[in-house]
């Protein structure tokens, strides 16, 4: 997979970010993350229903949306858009309601590489070292899915 | 849900420890089995001294133990610190992996504005959605 995607969370320091390659071009990839019916068939864990009640991305914009299981967990996450700019960058807020008040702020860079190809780095910035590690493990069990069984194949063998 | 502090550190130490890419060959050979300090000095172009401080920061990082007793000091893997580290951000990897797949595989159903051979992205060819 020559996509995959390259996530980094440094020592010492509340970050997280992610690098990823698309073979589509940068107006098609922001697409994918300013329409909510696009919105829906990729973000969020597989296996989970993503029920969008606001999604404005836009500068000054919003949204809430909710992702379901089938054990009638909910996982609702909101925000605000701080700044959209077309085809190029935004900077959001993001709040795992599980986890009221602990807000990371998130920006996002789409950069055009030419030849119909388009890189996506985001970088979020957590309250504390302890709240990005928390909002990991949260994330991650909110996210068990079939992927995971691969994984713990490979630790087996660690 | 929120990490304990002390498991925290460990897991600070760790990848720190597993920065780097003699460390990380260290590891690879003892999932091998136990080695002894010379057997473990061998493939590289190192000191043994050099070694010796490489696996005194991977038994900080409780990656590694070594038995006390025995004359040789073996070093060996510490397995489940291991497992707690891919479960950290190799779970969390495979999530974004996952979704972004799932963006693949959407993109190529989607068009932005130019699916033609423009490759500045910024041109308009013929349909808009």
């Amino acid at each position: 997979m020559t996509n995959a995607v390259t996530i980094t969370a440094p020592e010492g320091v509340p970050f997280i970010e992610f690098e990823r390659e698309f073979d589509a071009p940068v107006a098609a990839v922001f697409r994918a993350h300013k329409e909510p019916d696009l919105i829906k068939q990729w973000l969020g864990p597989r296996g989970y229903e993503m029920d969008i009640e606001r999604y404005d991305f836009t500068t000054g914009g919003g949204y809430r949306y909710i992702h379901r299981d089938d054990n009638g967990g909910e996982y609702a996450f909101n925000g605000v858009f701080h700044v959209v700019r077309d085809n190029e960058f935004a900077i959001q807020t993001f709040e795992f309601e599980g986890f009221p008040d602990v807000v990371s702020i998130e920006s996002l860079r789409f950069e055009d590489l030419g030849g119909g190809r388009t890189r996506l780095r985001g970088h979020s910035v957590y309250p504390t070292v302890e709240a990005r590690d928390g909002m990991v493990a949260s994330n991650m069990e909110a996210g068990m899915t079939e992927g995971y069984e691969r994984l713990e194949e490979v630790a087996a063998t660690l | 849900m929120i990490v304990d502090p002390s498991a925290d550190d460990r897991l600070d130490r760790a990848f720190t420890a597993l920065a780097d890419p003699v460390r990380r060959r260290i590891i690879a050979r003892l999932s091998r089995g136990p080695a002894t300090v010379n057997e473990l000095a061998e493939p590289f172009n190192i000191t043994k001294q050099a070694v010796s401080k490489h696996i005194q920061v991977l038994e900080q990082a409780e990656l590694v133990t070594r038995s006390r007793d025995a004359q040789r000091r073996p070093v060996h893997l510490n397995a489940s610190q291991l497992e707690a580290l891919t479960a950290w951000i190799d779970k969390y990897r495979l999530i974004h992996e996952q979704q972004f797949r799932s963006l693949d595989a959407l993109l190529t159903t989607i068009q932005g504005p130019a699916t033609g051979t423009t490759t500045d992205g910024a041109t308009h060819q013929e349909e808009a959605p």
